[in-house]
């Protein structure tokens, strides 16, 4: 197809080529943008927690009269859940993965060191690892005599009583390697206050963080041997078959109500709702960005429908000519096509440095990563699809313009 | 002039019935988007308290030990410890002053068989409810001497009342609260400011119904009642006694009638400060005094995604006006053999333009309209998110206007450069090429 006729017919219609290349260029560029932010989040949607999340339960109760001994309470309901048919297991924590609420701890390599090395989180409670079902890469996990109840570790914080402090600790993978990059962890000692060390005794392969943020700190994670008393932020969680889920959930609540009938619960969920509920806001940017950019394909493609019907009606004489001339019908098919084609390619040329420019703005606004190249030609190809899309119906109608035409004054 | 201008550009619309629509669909599309972001970026960045806000200020201060500080550039702690909280109270230094801790109380209905449940509640103190302009249905408030004495006295809000007293006067009554019994001094009328201001950083939600219980803070404290947030800056040998912790997790509020009394609060706070660094509990000296309006904007009530959002919806609104520019721009170049004629037959430039902006504003307003249902549906897709402000939001009368005001400028603008392109064209060379 010789391009030479189209660009010198372009010549002649300046304003309304340009209008076009500027909505395909500002099109392109947002594009390409609502494109990078949905694949964010969708990778966001993807994290991973760790746990066997098809299979786990959390409830959390609050008593109607505080119990006497919270430690007891613990015991007499975790027993009970054990009890329920279908159960696997039964740890009680202070927090689940993406469950928002979260116990955090300043760690240092050094007791004198004045600046934290990082923020983890920390999980407190019996059989956490196992029932959550993170699996222990290395060493060994936390033991029964290992733990100890949480208003013993205070006291003894405060006196200073390093006896009543636990010793030992389980960490994540990516922990760490970000705490001593290229060793072994096992046996490593991690400085939570300037008294206060634990010793790794255990590696977790992955355990995310309640309030995972970002994918690098999403997994600085440790699980310590502190026993909590039963409150109402105190969760149960409970590993069943996936298929068991609904039958347990309902056997384990009576047999928590049976222990206290007036104790209201306050959550009881399996974790995918969790997961869900975590991400939810991520899902629905995701899907408002896919409907703009639908929406935006759409206006685009009118304004092109528009433009080049517009086009083909002024030049009914010339296509005429050109028909009366030899021209086949896919002579004229195709010169629509190619001119449209070309108005694409200068508008996506444009809408590229547009979408850098864009891209820019929003990192220094917005944090956002740089725009990854690959996006680039997501824009192009949506564009070149829907403007040569668009353009076939003015173009079909165009080649059906008889040859006759030529022959008529007006 | 106008009438005939109007009828030109009806017929030209109608001539052109794909065209015509293809503009009015696009733009409205723009129009909708724009619209829905607004009206909730607008719902998310109000002023909560409108008649009050500018008198309402947030004092900080900072004891958290030197790590991380560089003076200057560190900013003060969101929340007070307790012994801050209550010295700034009883200094007494502004027209009112409220600590304020949320937490949730467990509520035991009276009925016989009946369930406990949990309800949003503010520990505070006596000024609360004048400061905020919180109205009262029956009864009031506690007094100062009820704060200090921790009286069992409490305030319910009206769906509260409605749930347990059946809407009618209960003040005088007795409801319990965390196993203890509490006696109702005041009800309120429907109150819940958007976005919650005073639950900012102390763990509470920030939209959708008001707190349900207000009770005295030490008679909170005295059942045990637990802050909703508590940040920590120094080892915690006993939770019981958050009281005397090195833990931060009350809110103060204060009311400064003039620029005056603003000074001299900012000048208290500045000294009060730096009389604990010379006490050496505190490491910092950095104090702040926002108002209402200027802490919002400090916590980023509006989330980033909802300014994205916009900022989006603007930029759709720009290529919807630039498809209008061309499909108008079209359109007007198809008539040129009319306004040649016209042109030679007297009419002005003038005259020419106008008629063509006429019809620009005809396509804006068609726009607009359509751009309303289009943000009534972008808002019922907004309602059905999970976001805690979704169910707030709805088009007011105000953006209802202003939906016209961005359809018609919209419109206009887009109608300048053809209008400007009809205008120019030389009569002569049209009316020969006929």
């Amino acid at each position: 197809m010789d391009i030479l006729p189209i660009l010198s017919t372009l010549r002649r219609h300046k304003l309304t080529s340009w209008l076009l290349i500027l909505e395909i260029a500002l099109t392109c560029a947002i594009v390409c943008n609502a494109v990078f932010l949905i694949g964010q989040r969708l990778q966001r949607m993807d994290m991973p927690s760790g746990v066997a999340e098809h299979e786990l339960l959390q409830i959390q109760v609050a008593d109607a009269v505080v119990p006497p001994n919270p430690y007891a309470r613990i015991s007499e309901d975790v027993a009970a859940l054990r009890q329920v048919p279908g159960v696997i297991s039964v740890a009680s924590t202070n927090e689940v993965p993406f469950g928002n609420s979260s116990s955090n701890g300043n760690l240092r390599l050094d007791p004198n060191q004045p600046e934290r090395t990082l923020n983890a989180t920390t999980y407190f409670g019996e059989d956490i690892a196992k029932t959550m079902g993170a699996r222990l890469i290395s060493g060994r996990d936390l033991q029964p005599d290992d733990f100890m109840n949480v208003d013993v570790v205070l006291k003894a914080l405060g006196t200073g009583d390093s006896k009543n402090i636990p010793s030992v600790t389980l960490i994540t993978r990516t922990l760490g390697e970000r705490l001593w990059p290229g060793q072994n962890p096992l046996g490593r000692e991690v400085w939570l206050t300037p008294t206060v060390a634990l010793r790794v005794v255990g590696v977790l392969d992955s355990l995310v963080r309640p309030n995972a943020y970002d994918t690098s700190s999403a997994q600085y994670t440790m699980v310590v041997p502190i026993r909590m008393g039963a409150s109402k932020d105190e969760s149960y969680v409970i590993r069943t078959r996936a298929q068991d889920r609904d039958a347990v959930m309902t056997a384990a609540l009576a047999a928590l109500k049976k222990i206290d009938p007036l104790r209201v619960v306050t959550t009881q969920r399996s974790f995918d709702d969790i997961r869900n509920r975590y991400f939810q806001d991520d899902r629905a940017m995701a899907g408002m960005l896919a409907g703009v950019i639908i929406a935006l394909l759409i206006v685009t493609a009118l304004g092109i429908v528009g433009l080049a019907s517009f086009w083909v009606s002024q030049r009914r004489r010339t296509i005429g000519v050109r028909r009366a001339l030899g021209a086949t019908r896919a002579n004229i098919l195709h010169y629509f096509q190619t001119e449209n084609f070309l108005l694409a390619t200068i508008g996506i040329a444009l809408g590229m440095a547009l979408a850098y420019a864009i891209n820019l703005f929003l990192m220094t606004k917005y944090e956002l990563p740089r725009l990854p190249a690959e996006y680039f030609p997501i824009g192009a190809i949506a564009l070149w699809i829907i403007g040569q899309l668009a353009v076939l119906g003015p173009a079909l109608r165009a080649s059906a313009v008889p040859p006759v035409v030529a022959t008529r004054s007006v | 002039m106008f009438a005939y201008y109007l009828d030109l550009a009806l017929r030209s619309l109608k001539r052109n019935k794909v065209l015509t629509t293809l503009m009015i669909l696009a733009l409205a599309l723009g129009i909708g988007a724009t619209i829905t972001t607004l009206t909730v970026l607008r719902l998310l960045s109000g002023d909560p308290l409108p008649q009050k806000s500018a008198q309402l200020f947030y004092p900080q201060i900072d004891p958290n030990p030197k790590d991380g500080y560089v003076a200057g550039e560190t900013k003060p702690a969101p929340t007070m410890t307790y012994p801050d909280a209550m010295n700034l109270l009883h200094a007494r230094r502004a027209t009112r002053q409220a600590a304020i801790v949320l937490s949730q109380a467990k509520v035991m209905p009276l009925q016989a068989n009946s369930h406990p449940f949990f309800s949003d509640t503010v520990m505070t103190t006596a000024d609360f409810f004048a400061m905020f302009d919180a109205p009262f249905q029956f009864g009031g408030g506690w007094n100062a001497n009820d704060d200090e004495g921790a009286a069992q006295e409490v305030v319910i809000a009206s769906f509260l009342n409605d749930k347990l007293f059946g809407g009618t006067n209960s003040v005088g009554k007795v409801i319990r609260i965390n196993d203890h019994d509490f006696r109702i001094t005041g009800v309120l009328k429907p109150w819940a400011p958007q976005p919650r201001f005073y639950s900012q950083d102390l763990g509470g939600r920030s939209y959708g119904d008001g707190d349900a219980v207000f009770l005295p803070l030490k008679s909170g404290r005295a059942i045990k009642m637990g802050p909703g947030d508590i940040e920590c800056y120094a080892a915690v040998s006993d939770m019981d006694h958050l009281e005397a912790a090195p833990c931060m997790w009350v809110g103060v509020w204060v009311e400064l009638g003039d620029a005056a009394s603003i000074a001299s609060f900012k000048e208290y706070l500045a000294n009060y400060a730096k009389q604990q660094v010379s006490l050496s509990r505190f490491q910092r000296s950095e104090t702040s005094l926002l108002d209402l309006m200027g802490w919002l904007r400090d916590q980023q009530v509006v989330p980033d995604d909802v300014r994205l959002q916009a900022g989006l919806a603007f930029g759709f609104l720009l290529i919807c006006v630039v498809n209008t520019v061309g499909l108008l721009l079209a359109k007007c170049l198809r008539r040129s053999r009319e306004i040649g004629v016209r042109r030679a037959l007297g009419a002005t430039r003038s005259a020419i333009f106008a008629q063509f902006m006429v019809e620009a504003a005809i396509v804006g307003m068609a726009g607009g309209v359509l751009g309303l249902v289009f943000a009534e549906l972008g808002l019922l897709g907004i309602r059905h998110q999970p976001a805690e402000y979704a169910s707030l939001a709805h088009l007011d009368l105000a953006m209802f206007l202003f939906t016209f005001v961005v359809a018609l400028v919209a419109s206009l603008i887009a109608g300048i450069l053809p209008a400007w392109r009809a205008c120019v064209l030389a009569p002569a060379p049209q009316l020969k090429a006929a």
